[in-house]
């Protein structure tokens, strides 16, 4: 019998995800043990403590390059950027999900148990302060994704994948108005995420019997066995390609690619508008992490076989996203619609076969991230009585009520629709630079093509705010409290530097662009 | 003196005072009006000393800085002028003051904030600038996206009937236009080997293929910008709604950036491809000529009549360029100074007929002479320059590039004539209709019409009518600094002048 040997595990490269989960697992004995009326501070400091602490980890571990416990996990360049992204806009996010000034108790229910639309119902929405257990959930969603960009085996990224998403499905259903259509929204989700998380556990086990065989090497999930079976395993290839596309399918759910991203619209609008901000740019980051190392590392030999493929999904996305952003009467839905388009701009980055393209990903993914919790937090700010106005015709003349968001809002939608001097013009750059010099012309070409659609979508938005009379139904905007504030001004700044002066940022993902392996 | 940073200064210079007039408190639209003019005063005369340093056969380009701004991708700020694009920033210099002099009321008709409307004038002459002294490619994407931007608010927010919709046509077409550049501007700095400096990539050999398809990007985004048949459509709406100092600008200068787009990037950077697409710029160029004057006769609505005047006037000035010998192309380049001149100076005093009038249909006026004559002789004027008479300066263009096409294609150039004969009719008509004739009963009721140019306008046409008869009569100084740069350009692409008639030629037309 032989002894169980225990894998060596460096605590300190690890600390960031570690600090997450253990702030997680204490706010939920905040939850139990402090009382209510402090919980709300109590909640949002250790958060965003837990948040600042993982990001100095983070910064201070800049260097590593290791694989640690047992294989399960790779620190090393891309997992260590990604993870600060995620960190940095995770902050943000805390900001405006931990807002109370704007609406009266916070973006979230009381108490999620009481039933939708009824008299109960429409007290606690009336004033009482919402549930704390929110902080708790985007604590465990954040320390998931820490550990789904870093994941070494598929086994680690599918748990990784769960404890995230399950916290996701939960905040999208606590919104405190409009109940129903925050509930569908969560089912919807959780739902079609199940069946996503299903598709991605079958490819794991295809994956791993493509893995068995190998001359000198037992079967496993870790990404240097399957990167070595790729070239070496005598089973049939066909084994690798259904592995490869249902993993595939598993992690574009969640990235919102086309045709996996019939959930994005309306779990965009239904959940409650920080929960909204925070999966538009944390998640969208931690699912192209994965998809970055798993098709850079673990098939990276099997780049021909998958690239035709994918980039057919990225045209789909990009082309579903901009053409029906077109129809869009809602603001939530639209911007849903443009990060699904957005989805294709990132994944032409993922397939351009070079550092360059590891890096422009990833700097894409940081400046949109940027800009789109700007956007959301506008959209949190301009409300009448019933809450949020989302539908696109309340908007007309808010240019003349409220210059100054009007002005920052249109310095976003410019940002999205990529003109220069704001990071959705370098971004675009960083990504597409790549994929025209690794041979992916076409999909440069598509991207090119369907920025010229979406931008008549963003461009309708401005014409509603700058040139409409506004009308009796114009909402106001609310004055921001401070935390709003604090989001909006980061999210706007880091939108401009990145498109004037982006050479810091590049050079640090330049210099991150490395898998370990 | 010639190590002063002139480009990047006049480029930065009006960014300052837009931000400055933009912060005025919106209670006190004189001030504005008054700082914007002075600062805008003060880029003219420092683009007088420029244009004095100025080596005319000195080096191709001078003025040449750069300084780093990404590296990772090879990005510069590089600012350098060649003779071109000296008579372009030149250009810009002398309209934007006489613009903003011209547009002194306009804004307070809109409801608007009036000191924006002035910070949008000056943000927009920083940009115009900048895509015009810009040497690296990047950068000159960087501002001709950005040009878009002031633009769509001068006609969006300030514009007249139906500036939404123009506004949006405006903006979509040439972003359009800009994103087809773009795809060709990565191409181009992926076969150029990392680099963006416009000198490093003229060195660079293209395959065909490539070339070809680098050089169609371009060229859709400057034949938009242009615009030339069949990407004309938006400029009539766009003229016709937007403020007629911002129409001036637009027609007069930022139009042009399509065409010095093409001298300056597709046939130095293309040389093969722009051989091999030539036949097919100059049928464009053709078309334009024709047809733009056709329906120019046919216009009822004076800005879109004027409008559409200028979309003929691009074909000439594309049928210029692509003709390929230095008369023509010094000619093609003539006539973007001068065009920017006439056409100015035509929407400037059609836009103090229309603000009198209270309406832009021709059909509203009738003896308009009677009632304002003096205006009704400086609208004669512009509208004879506008047809290139002999003694006005886009005569001499013109005739360069009729001549210069004249040697080496015949059929080009004979078609290209019936232009003028065409560019007869609409102006004369159009001066016929609104300032002869008898009296239109209606006009004599209206307030405005009983008062003739104010001291102010008068100041405003002055110059451009001074300009334009001094250009008429002695073009030297400016083709002097022209010649090189197009004969240079005209190396790069490896053609040569037709033996005969090369040489004195431009000296004797200039006479």
């Amino acid at each position: 019998m032989s002894e169980l040997q225990l894998p060596s595990i460096d605590y300190a490269a690890l600390a960031p995800t570690l600090i997450m989960l253990g702030a997680a697992l204490l706010g939920v004995l905040v939850e139990a043990f402090v009382p209510r009326r402090h919980r709300h501070l109590v909640q949002l400091s250790l958060a965003l403590l837990a948040v600042l602490a993982a990001l100095t980890m983070v910064v201070l571990h800049a260097d590593d390059r290791l694989i640690t416990i047992g294989g399960a996990i790779a620190v090393d360049g891309p997992a260590l950027f990604l993870q600060g992204a995620i960190l940095v806009l995770a902050a943000m996010s805390l900001l405006l999900i931990g807002e109370r000034s704007v609406e009266r108790g916070g973006y979230f229910v009381a108490q999620a148990a009481v039933t939708a639309e009824s008299a109960e119902d429409r007290r606690q929405a009336e004033g009482q302060n919402g549930a704390t257990e929110v902080y708790p959930l985007t604590t465990f969603a954040i320390g998931g994704m820490l550990i789904f960009v870093a994941a070494n085996d598929l086994l680690t990224m599918f748990i990784a994948l769960e404890v995230f998403s399950l916290p996701l499905y939960l905040l999208c259903a606590l919104a405190r108005r409009r109940r129903l259509l925050s509930q569908e929204a969560a089912l919807k989700y959780f739902m079609l995420g199940a069946y996503a998380s299903a598709f991605f556990l079958f490819g794991v086990a295809l994956v791993y019997g493509f893995t068995a065989g190998i001359p000198g090497r037992s079967a496993g999930v870790d990404f240097a066995t399957v990167n070595a079976a790729v070239t070496e395993s005598p089973a049939s290839p066909l084994l690798l390609f259904a592995g490869m596309a249902m993993l595939s399918i598993g992690l574009l759910f969640k990235a919102a690619a086309a045709p996996f991203h019939v959930w994005t619209p309306d779990v965009y609008q239904g959940a409650p508008t920080p929960v909204t901000s925070f999966m538009a740019a944390c998640t969208k980051v931690a699912a192209f992490g994965a998809l970055l190392r798993v098709f850079h590392v673990a098939f990276a030999d099997a780049r021909w076989d998958f690239t035709p493929v994918l980039g057919v999904v990225a045209v789909l996305t990009m082309l579903v996203g901009a053409v029906l952003a077109v129809t869009q009467t809602d603001i939530k839905r639209l911007l849903a619609y443009s990060s699904i388009a957005n989805a294709g701009y990132l994944l032409v980055g993922v397939l351009a076969p070079n550092a360059e393209g590891i890096s422009g990903t990833m700097f894409y993914l940081v400046a949109y991230g940027f800009s789109v919790l700007a956007a959301f937090a506008v959209v949190t700010l301009v409300r009448d009585a019933d809450g949020e106005a989302t539908h696109l015709s309340r908007w007309a003349g808010l240019g003349r009520r409220s210059p100054f968001y009007a002005g920052v809002f249109t310095f976003i939608l410019l940002a999205f629709a990529g003109i220069p001097l704001t990071s959705g013009f370098t971004s675009k750059f960083a990504v597409f630079g790549p994929a025209l010099d690794g041979g992916q012309a076409w999909l440069v070409i598509a991207g090119v093509l369907t920025s010229m659609v979406l931008a008549f979508p963003y461009l309708r938005v401005v014409v509603m705010m700058w040139l409409s009379e506004p009308g009796e139904s114009t909402p106001t905007v609310a004055v921001p409290g401070a935390l709003t504030s604090a989001a909006l001004a980061i999210g706007v700044i880091a939108t401009l530097v990145l498109g004037v002066a982006p050479a810091p940022l590049l050079d640090l993902a330049t210099g991150a662009a490395e898998f370990v392996r | 003196m010639s190590d002063f940073p002139f480009l990047s200064v006049l480029t930065v210079a009006p960014l300052v005072g837009a931000l400055v007039v933009a912060f005025l408190p919106r209670s006190r639209p004189e001030l504005a009006k008054q700082v914007a003019l002075g600062w805008s005063l003060l880029v003219l005369v420092l683009s007088v000393v420029m244009w004095v340093t100025f080596q005319a056969g000195g080096d191709r380009f001078q003025f040449r800085e750069s300084y780093p701004w990404i590296p990772n991708w090879g990005v510069n700020f590089t600012f350098a002028a060649d003779g071109i694009a000296l008579v372009m920033l030149m250009l810009i210099a002398v309209l934007v003051p006489l613009v903003i002099l011209a547009s002194w009321h306009d804004a307070e008709a809109s409801k608007r904030s009036v000191p924006v409307y002035f910070a949008l004038l000056l943000v927009l002459e920083c940009t115009m600038i900048g895509v015009f002294a810009a040497a690296d490619v990047f950068l000159f994407y960087v501002f001709f996206e950005v040009m878009l931007v002031p633009m769509y608010f001068l006609i969006g927010s300030y514009g007249g009937h139906q500036r939404q919709y123009a506004a949006v046509k405006f903006f979509l077409y040439s972003l359009v236009g800009g994103l087809f550049m773009l795809a060709a501007v990565i191409g181009l700095w992926v076969v150029g080997g990392k680099t963006f400096d416009w000198q490093a990539l003229s060195q660079v050999d293209i395959t065909t293929g490539t070339e070809r398809w680098l050089f169609l990007g371009f060229f859709i985004a400057f034949a938009i910008k242009a615009p030339f048949f069949p990407f004309h459509t938006w400029l009539p709406d766009a003229g016709g709604a937007a403020p007629a100092g911002a129409a001036a600008l637009l027609v007069g200068v930022l139009d042009k950036v399509g065409t010095f787009g093409i001298l300056r990037y597709c046939l130095p950077l293309f040389p093969d491809a722009a051989r091999w697409f030539a036949p097919w710029a100059l049928a464009l160029g053709l078309i334009g000529i024709i047809y733009a004057a056709l329906l120019a006769v046919g216009q009822n609505d004076l800005k879109r009549l004027v409008s559409y005047t200028s979309i003929a006037h691009f074909g000439f000035i594309g049928v210029g360029i692509f003709a390929f010998t230095t008369q023509a192309g010094t000619g093609a380049v003539l006539y973007m100074l001068n065009h920017g001149l006439a056409t100015g100076l035509l929407f400037l005093v059609v836009g103090m007929l229309i603000a009198r009038r209270g309406s832009a249909l021709i059909s509203d006026f009738g003896g308009a002479g009677k009632l304002v004559p003096v205006l009704a002789g400086v609208l004669f004027f512009a509208g004879l320059a506008s047809l290139a008479l002999p003694g006005t300066a886009p005569f001499i263009s013109e005739f360069l590039v009729l001549i210069g096409t004249f040697t080496v294609n015949k059929p080009v150039a004979i078609i290209a004539t019936l232009g003028i004969i065409l560019a007869a009719a609409y102006v004369l008509w159009m001066v016929q209709r609104t300032t002869q004739g008898t009296l239109n009963p209606a006009l004599s009721e209206v307030e405005g019409m009983r008062r003739d140019l104010t001291l102010r306008e008068k100041v405003v046409v002055a110059p451009l009518i001074a300009l334009i008869v001094l250009l008429g009569f002695y073009p030297k100084p400016v083709t002097d600094v022209i010649n090189p740069a197009v004969q240079a350009t005209m190396q790069d692409i490896g053609s040569t002048d037709p033996a005969p008639t090369s040489g004195g030629t431009v000296q004797e037309a200039a006479k």
